[in-house]
């Protein structure tokens, strides 16, 4: 099944430069997605997810347009196709 | 983003690596100190509390700890000053799965012992210590601290539950110290395997019991090179000294304005010499009366003196964080710290006479120094 990860400026050094990447692979959940991901850019990923398996307090995953935090969180169901926007938060001082 | 302005230090000079909330910058000048040179920002964006530089066996290699708000904390190396850093590909200080706990921030970096040319520490956020054996390129967590009794008891301080403190003991080593915030001193004299708090006569003003074996919110120890027995410690309320390698711990706040303040620094080859800023405790934590005043001890403590020829002494609230100061190994010593507001002052003359080395820089949170020989 393919999803479409959209990466955001600052680790687009991390994905070969690429802004996008469709990726075939079997995920059930938001986090099976992230676990794909990982496998082929595991930089992006480990700047995403702690070591806990859990998305950093400050970055946003919005799911074909949900915020995966609204929508159940890294168990949210994620269908085929999907969009996975990666966005750092609104934060910082 | 900001151009990286880069500087090309030479042999003999001396370096000062200075760690902001905003970014890391290098400054660079020849051994009479007087002239300056600034390289950076590095990391634009990126708190740098933990900086180091490694010099043994003719490395010249500098190591940063950036955390991003966003994308985590790495620790990330520069063999040409600055000019290039490493980039590993997953964060190389990481807690292992059966930590249950992810890295917040990298406090202190400090290279090992000369007798150990690939070790390597770091304290970090939440309070744990990582030991690398083979120059950085992979970090283990010491488990025999992390596994301690106590540590769930550990409470945060203002700047969270970090190590921020390491001390390689000089005269044996299997001999190391950590200062938690907020758990206090622990010491462990079999190279980490068991560690046990050495806070006796250090008080806990804010717990019912102020004399408690472990809690106390230690924000600085310095260690005497020359007389390893000899440390330091300035406290959250307290200035102390230890002779008897931290059994004890005995009050020298002796002609403080207040005997509050996060960063110390001890002579390299001095014991009796240390050098403090107090601020003014403990919500305000600034400099009392507006006067930026380091004082400077030559008696280990019996008394303290101001030395503030060169620094503002009217409308000057600031505040020099713990690990914010800084000497170097010169004759005479040089000391440096840096501000919340983002100044740099310098002494080549061991605190008789400062001169403002950068303004403007975000907060300062580290500056270490550093002789390239």
């Amino acid at each position: 099944m393919p999803y479409t990860f959209v990466i955001p400026g600052p680790l687009r050094d991390l994905s070969g430069g690429h802004s996008e990447v469709r990726l075939d692979g079997d995920a059930s959940s938001v986090r099976d997605a992230l676990s794909l991901l990982g496998t082929h850019y595991p930089k992006v990923r480990d700047r995403i997810v702690t070591e806990l398996g859990e998305v950093r307090p400050h970055i946003n995953i919005f799911i074909d347009g949900d915020s995966f935090r609204d929508v159940g969180g890294l168990s949210a169901p994620i269908r085929s196709g999907a969009e996975i926007l990666i966005l750092p938060a609104v934060s910082g001082g | 983003m900001p151009v990286t302005r880069n500087i090309k230090p030479e042999k003999g000079d001396v370096l000062l690596l200075v760690g902001t909330m905003k970014g890391a910058f290098i400054l660079r000048a020849d051994d009479s100190r007087k002239k300056w040179e600034i390289g950076g920002p590095y990391f634009p964006g990126s708190a740098v509390y933990g900086m180091a530089y490694d010099g043994r066996f003719g490395r010249h290699r500098i190591w940063a700890g950036p955390a991003s708000m966003h994308w985590g904390a790495l620790l990330r190396s520069s063999d040409d000053f600055g000019e290039t850093w490493t980039d590993p590909s997953v964060a190389n200080v990481r807690f292992p799965e059966s930590a249950e706990a992810a890295l917040k921030n990298i406090w202190q970096i400090v290279p090992g012992r000369d007798s150990e040319a690939d070790t390597l520490y770091c304290g970090v956020e939440p309070a744990a210590l990582f030991k690398s054996t083979d120059a950085g390129d992979s970090w283990n967590l010491v488990e025999g601290l992390w596994n301690h009794p106590q540590r769930p008891k550990w409470q945060p301080g203002g700047g969270g539950l970090c190590l921020h403190t390491i001390l390689l003991d000089p005269a044996d080593a299997s001999r190391i110290r950590v200062a938690v915030s907020t758990a206090g001193m622990y010491v462990t004299e079999d190279a980490g395997e068991t560690w046990r708090p050495s806070n006796k006569g250090v008080r806990a003003d804010f717990l019912p019991d102020k004399h408690p074996e472990f809690g106390q919110c230690v924000h600085k120890v310095a260690q005497s090179k020359t007389r390893p027995e000899r440390m330091f410690l300035q406290n959250h309320w307290g200035l102390y000294r230890t002779d008897d390698r931290g059994e004890t711990w005995t009050d020298i706040a002796n002609g403080v304005p207040s005997d509050f303040g996060f960063a110390m620094c001890v002579h390299p080859t001095n014991s009796d010499t240390a050098w403090i800023v107090p601020l003014e405790s403990d919500g305000f934590r600034c400099t009392p009366e507006g006067k930026l005043r380091v004082y400077k001890t030559e008696n280990a403590g019996k008394k303290w003196k101001p030395m503030t020829k060169g620094l503002p002494q009217g409308g000057a609230y600031e505040t020099i964080l713990r690990d914010a100061m800084a000497v170097d190994a010169l004759n005479p010593v040089g000391v440096y710290f840096g501000t919340r507001n983002g100044k740099l002052f310098g002494s080549h003359d061991e605190g008789k006479r400062w001169s403002e080395l950068a303004d403007g820089l975000p907060a300062v949170v580290s500056v270490k120094a550093a002789y390239i020989s």
